[in-house]
């Protein structure tokens, strides 16, 4: 078995290349894969499952290594809408930017956004750890369940909109926060959690300088009080 | 308006029912919420009637010439199209909605009979996937339950666009529903009223969706076929954007269909009746060439082999039922009327699905209620029920004389009012007049 293999999406099809990346679904390991010639395609690398690593040369398009599991998948480029929607786990790590809804419903797994991450970043995540250098548009982690949205840059308006049990740090400014979500306490053992995290995606920023966010959980039960919030 | 007392004059517009709902709300500060579909007088399938055959038509005879009931979903685009051997499925109810032992139910009898049923909003139990040979996988705003070896264990992919009882409405599951089990599927703390989205949270129109769907195929190998089921309200639209988008399999939800928990006044008055909406898919689905090339799946209100043939007859190529199946499965058996009676209803009037306190056992998360209904006998009930509305719509095709199901067409029907007429697009009895049309 050839150690790495090369798929150049000017020579073959987005079928191609998923159904090779099938092929292993449910090994324990496999080749090194290399696409070139991304060219903005859409669903590129989506339902792997086995632990690959994935190299995509170039911007991709929408839902790139969507549902995810095990694998590693570096995209050296931007990336379209839905970037890894529903990871269930492993890694999936963007070089550049990441277009709206990124990581949307994650359940595990990594996630990595060097760049910016426009509106709606995690989006009803459940699970996924989510860490984006730069700043988050507005919206994000709108209903997000459970995981970590870490990030490193600004967060546009609403932050946490309808927040249920994910955690939210933001180390800049937040422009607003959406209904239910407040600003609590960052505790030691968060502290360490978080470096932890921050170290695993290769970003050098110390978890003291974030603050951490979360639901005042006043919209579990509905109340005709609250109806002003809804 | 009538009164129940001569002398007494109740208003048309204030009456009792109104009153009691003012006093309620007052009292309570909230909209009432519940399950089932529409209560109030709808125009529906029964303001239809077939011709039948007579001179100017040859009858099949019954229970000697055959007259098939299969259907092939999927055969668009999907390597592996689903095949049922009758023109109906069972609709998309939550695991959290209906207890574990009644969605295993609703699939033995969906298999006893050869055709599918569908997951719902918080992911697919392993009950279902084992007792149900065709199952549908529902994709919903929510996501609850999410998970690509699912997807790739189904028979076929929804993607839930909204439903006939709260067409532009999330899904709703209260507190008390919400037990560690639902709780675990749907990654949320247990006891806490559940809303799930309108939106789904990663495509936003047409355009994405297509790409969306395409990505779907992606994670199946194309292997799956992918439904659309769209709540009724603009439909020959929806249809039109549906089929654009690469649906392989349209499921269109008139207004009379059912749900396990919303406002009452979004199903009473959001969306259109099924009758009007199953003409406006297939007018879509005939203008862009894809009548019977993409399928089209009726739901809403449902209840009787008459219903079926009627909706093959306006060019469905199957149904689903989603209530009539819970009522076959013991919903509201007069055998309960006493405990109901305790919930502050009666037998063949609860519908406080959302509640999670239905002594049949069916729409609860109590174990010990759940306990009440047996799979294998539910089962055998919904295979019984499947099976007569399958029977009573070969009846009424072989006395049109067809040979097979889908060849019941809307030349077969009449209606019995100006509004079915118009809506349904068929001729008022005895005349050759459609209102709208010349």
């Amino acid at each position: 078995m050839s150690t790495e293999q090369i798929f150049d999406l000017g020579q073959c099809t987005v079928r191609e290349l998923n159904q090779a990346l099938h092929d292993f679904n449910g090994h324990r390991a496999g080749p090194h894969f290399r696409v070139r010639n991304a060219q903005g395609d859409h669903a590129l690398a989506v339902g792997i499952a086995a632990p690959l690593s994935v190299d995509i040369e170039g911007h991709v398009g929408y839902y790139c290594a969507g549902m995810n599991q095990h694998a590693t998948v570096t995209i050296h480029g931007n990336a379209g809408t839905g970037l890894a929607e529903n990871i269930m786990s492993g890694v999936v790590r963007v070089k550049g930017n990441a277009s709206q809804a990124a990581a949307a419903t994650g359940r595990g797994g990594l996630v990595v956004i060097e760049g910016d991450a426009a509106a709606r970043c995690g989006i009803s995540m459940k699970g996924v750890d989510i860490v984006v250098q730069g700043s988050v548009g507005h919206m994000s982690g709108f209903m997000a369940q459970r995981g970590r949205l870490v990030v490193c840059g600004n967060a546009g308006a609403a932050l946490g909109d309808s927040l249920y049990e994910a955690e939210i740090y933001v180390r800049g400014t937040v422009a607003d926060l959406g209904a239910d979500c407040i600003e609590k306490e960052l505790t030691a053992a968060q502290i360490v959690a978080l470096n932890t995290l921050l170290e695993q995606a290769g970003v050098s920023a110390k978890a003291a300088d974030f603050k951490r966010f979360g639901s005042a959980r006043q919209l579990y039960h509905f109340n005709i009080d609250h109806a002003d919030a809804y | 308006m009538t009164t129940r007392d001569p002398g007494l004059h109740e208003s048309y517009l204030f009456n009792r029912d109104v009153i009691h709902e003012i006093q309620r709300a007052a009292t309570e500060g909230i909209y009432d919420i519940r399950g089932s579909g529409a209560k109030r007088y709808l125009p529906h399938f029964d303001d239809l009637v077939f011709l039948g055959a007579s001179m100017s038509r040859y009858p099949l005879e019954g229970y000697r010439e055959r007259c098939d009931t299969h259907v092939v979903l999927g055969t668009r685009y999907a390597k592996k199209p689903i095949e049922l051997k009758i023109p109906i499925t069972v609709a998309g109810m939550s695991f959290g909605a209906l207890s574990a032992q009644a969605k295993e139910a609703l699939g033995r009898g969906a298999s006893a009979v050869g055709t599918s049923t569908t997951t719902g909003d918080g992911g697919m139990t392993s009950e279902e996937r084992l007792s149900s040979k065709l199952l549908v996988y529902q994709v919903l705003p929510s996501r609850y339950g999410m998970n690509p070896d699912d997807l790739r264990l189904a028979d076929a992919i929804e993607i839930v666009l909204g439903q006939g009882a709260k067409p532009g409405g999330g899904g709703m599951l209260l507190g008390q529903k919400i037990n560690a089990r639902v709780a675990g599927m749907r990654d949320l703390p247990p006891n806490i009223d559940q809303r799930s989205a309108c939106r789904h949270p990663d495509w936003t129109g047409p355009d994405d969706l297509e790409i969306k769907i395409r990505e779907l195929r992606e994670i199946t190998d194309w292997e799956k076929p992918i439904y659309i089921k769209i709540g009724a309200s603009r439909t020959y639209y929806d249809t039109l954007l549906a089929v654009k988008a690469g649906a392989d399999v349209v499921v269109v939800d008139g207004m009379q269909g059912g749900t396990a928990a919303t406002q009452n006044v979004f199903i009473e008055h959001v969306g259109i009746p099924t009758l009007a909406a199953v003409r406006q898919a297939v007018e879509a689905l005939t203008e862009l060439d894809m009548h019977r090339k993409v399928q089209l799946i009726v739901s809403g209100g449902i209840r009787s082999g008459a219903d079926v043939a009627k909706a093959l007859a306006m060019g469905a190529d199957a149904v689903s039922v989603g209530v009539a199946a819970l009522i076959a499965l013991g919903d509201n058996a007069p055998a309960l009327d006493a405990e109901y009676r305790q919930l502050g209803s009666a037998a063949g009037y609860y519908d406080d699905w959302q509640a999670g306190r239905d002594p049949a056992g069916i729409t609860t998360q109590d174990d010990e209620l759940a306990q009440r209904l047996d799979p294998i006998m539910g089962g055998r009930r919904l295979a019984n029920y499947l099976r007569t509305l399958t029977m009573e719509t070969q009846i009424i095709a072989r006395a049109c004389g067809k040979s097979h199901v889908h060849n019941l067409e809307p030349e077969d029907l009449a209606a019995l009012t100006v509004e079915a007429a118009a809506m349904a697009g068929v001729p008022l009895a005895g005349t050759s007049w459609i209102p709208g049309r010349r």
